[in-house]
């Protein structure tokens, strides 16, 4: 069952499975919101999720953190069970890197302060070691020049980018994105985009939820459609957009791609 | 829909980017604009001008130009052949001066209170000059140094040869600095305690601030000082009952947190979601999300606000009077029933010059916290550019 923290550092890591989703149930009041979710994810892999609005898709990605509670099932994560238990959560949001639709930046603190604030306070880490960590990840998304502004003077673009560093200044085994792009001006998708194909390429574990299905089929290994909170399909890219299986997925893809 | 346009257009050269035209010409341009722009304007601007002329020449004649400078009694601020119509008994408040800031305290240790006001100046000084170095250490002095600075100066320590004074010799401004700054220094982390404890997802925790905040916030604030005086030693056995100050301090401080409490909320209330959600997911515990990432923004939003509550909590201390202590419009209150300087322009005066302490302190902390706010919007603009 659970395991404890320092077993978390021990063992876990090397496990092949990555995150491990059991009969997950969630009700929002009365409204089933995920409904028997069951899902295996590799360590390295890449999943793109997909679904229309309210499919419960990002309140799935959300509890991989525990961002959301859930009422029945289990959710393992680099080895470590979720529980209430705060010490567990705590360790698996360690792991555990997420980028917001909205990028969820601190407007307080300067770019380089969001980038170091929890590898000082979660990871303990000294401020000038930080900050090096800090200033590697801003030069990988492009921005080392943006770190003493403060985020209200980024563009949205720019700031997600931010937020990507961020989450890999705590060195994460697994990155999961909400929609990531949905909240950017049309020409800033891009830059976000490249930098998500970037981090791909490293073997990094990563959930998506998008809608942007040029990068799904570009660096996905597994694509998965979601509606009305169950997983309908989930298969390998090409066969997913070439050949889709379920109704509903043919038909959304109808839509989106036109 | 034909319009009588091109329906094709290239720009052959970029357009130039030019200076905004000049709209205001010296100060004509600006009285027009701003005085008399329309009829009600002008109206308004003829309203205040008058306001002004019929209010101002008789306070300038009260206050300065028929003003008893110097004097030893009543007498000279009485109507005489040479002054007719006297205006403000400013000999009074010198004499009495000395009382309105010590109080009783004795003659001979007065030098001790100086030094308490210099040490509190430099220490408010460090804190409040935000390019100050150190400001860290600024923080410890005024928090930890100052407060057992304070007690042993004020209160006295007969080992170091500073004679015992109890504090019913305290007095006038002295009394009414001490209770403004404990009353400011505690109540707004109890305050922001307080408003955490609301949001609690523990009831206990959630209920206990509850019930503290509408319990005093729904008491007036005499109330909670006789309280705070009279039934206090009902329950704490006299020898071990605190003094009468340090019970109307504490009243003080509990009332002004409640009332910070609410203020504090509302700013954590404008905080987004996503903000919290951010710090979770990138495990801070809940302490450190609060003091790294929320506070420091709720905190922001509030500023006007918790300078509001500090400047009624700064006159609010005049009320400790009615449980005995003389602060300084007790102090006033007291010079004034003089058998030796009874005349009306003495009253009046001793409530102007009150008067004008009151509000050259608050007025202080108001222009200080634009100062600071203008400051903090400068630097992150929260808002987009």
């Amino acid at each position: 069952m659970a395991k404890s923290l320092d077993d978390a550092h021990t063992g876990p890591p090397h496990a092949q499975t990555a995150i491990e989703i059991i009969a997950l149930n969630k009700w929002f009041g009365e409204f089933h919101v995920l409904r028997d979710i069951d899902l295996k994810v590799a360590r390295g892999e890449r999943i793109v999720i997909c679904g229309p609005s309210g499919s419960g898709k990002s309140t799935l990605l959300r509890c991989i953190n525990h961002l959301e509670d859930w009422q029945s099932g289990r959710i393992v994560v680099d080895g470590i069970e979720l529980t209430d238990d705060p010490k567990q959560i705590v360790a698996v949001r360690r792991d555990v890197g997420m980028v917001f639709q909205q990028f969820n930046l601190f407007p307080h603190l300067t770019v380089l302060e969001n980038c170091t604030l929890a590898p000082i306070w979660v990871r303990k880490m000294a401020k000038r070691d930080a900050e090096a960590l800090a200033m590697k990840y801003l030069e990988r998304v492009k921005i080392p020049e943006q770190a003493q502004k403060y985020p209200a003077r980024l563009s949205g673009g720019q700031q997600q980018r931010v937020a990507i560093a961020r989450a890999l200044c705590m060195n994460p085994d697994i990155m999961l994105f909400d929609e990531p792009t949905s909240a950017l001006d049309p020409e800033m998708v891009k830059e976000v985009l490249d930098t998500m194909v970037e981090l791909a390429s490293d073997g990094i574990t990563m959930l998506v939820v998008s809608h942007e299905m040029g990068f799904a089929r570009q660096v996905a290994d597994r694509m998965i459609f979601m509606a009305d909170g169950q997983i309908l399909e989930i298969n390998e890219p090409q066969g997913f957009f070439d050949a889709p299986q379920h109704e509903r997925t043919r038909l959304f893809l109808q839509q989106i791609l036109r | 829909m034909v319009s009588t346009t091109a329906v094709q257009f290239l720009r052959q050269a970029p357009a130039p980017s030019l200076p905004p035209p000049s709209l205001r010409a010296g100060v004509f341009g600006w009285l027009r604009v701003n005085l008399f722009s329309s009829p009600l304007n002008i109206a308004l601007t003829l309203l205040c001008i008058g306001l002004i002329a019929w209010v101002v020449p008789p306070l300038v004649r009260f206050l300065l130009i028929n003003a008893t400078w110097s004097g030893s009694d009543r007498e000279a601020c009485l109507a005489s052949p040479a002054n007719p119509n006297p205006g403000a008994c400013w000999a009074f408040i010198r004499v009495w001066f000395s009382y309105f800031v010590y109080g009783f305290y004795p003659i001979g240790q007065r030098w001790r209170v100086d030094v308490f006001f210099l040490a509190l100046a430099f220490g408010i000084g460090w804190l409040a000059w935000l390019r100050a170095p150190r400001r860290d250490i600024g923080a410890v002095y005024f928090f930890i140094v100052l407060p057992i600075l304070s007690l042993v100066l004020l209160g006295g320590l007969p080992l170091l040869g500073l004679s015992y004074v109890p504090t019913n010799l305290w007095g006038g401004i002295l009394v009414t600095i001490v209770v403004a700054t404990i009353g400011m220094v505690f109540s707004l982390p109890l305050g922001i305690l307080l408003a955490l404890g609301r949001r609690s997802r523990i009831p206990v925790v959630r209920w206990l601030s509850i019930m503290f905040i509408e319990f005093v916030r729904g008491v007036p604030l005499i109330t909670v000082l006789f309280m705070a005086s009279v039934m206090l030693p009902l329950f704490v056995p006299e020898p071990l009952a605190p003094d009468k100050l340090v019970r109307a301090l504490i009243g003080v401080a509990l009332f002004a947190s409640a009332y910070m409490a609410e203020v504090v909320r509302g700013g954590l209330l404008a905080i987004p979601r996503g903000q919290y959600e951010a710090a979770q997911a990138l495990g801070l515990s809940y302490w450190r999300m609060t003091g790294l990432v929320i506070l420091p923004q709720a905190l922001r939003v509030t500023l006007p606000n918790i300078v509001n509550v500090f400047i009624a909590l700064f006159k609010d201390t005049t009320l400790v009077f009615i449980v005995g202590i003389f602060d300084f419009l007790r102090t006033v209150e007291v010079a004034r029933g003089d058998q030796k300087w009874t005349s009306p322009v003495a009253s009046l005066t001793g409530y102007v010059f009150a008067a004008l302490f009151y509000f050259v302190c608050c007025y202080a902390m108001s222009r200080y916290a634009r100062r600071v706010e203008a400051r903090l919007a400068r630097r992150s603009a929260l808002k987009r550019r």
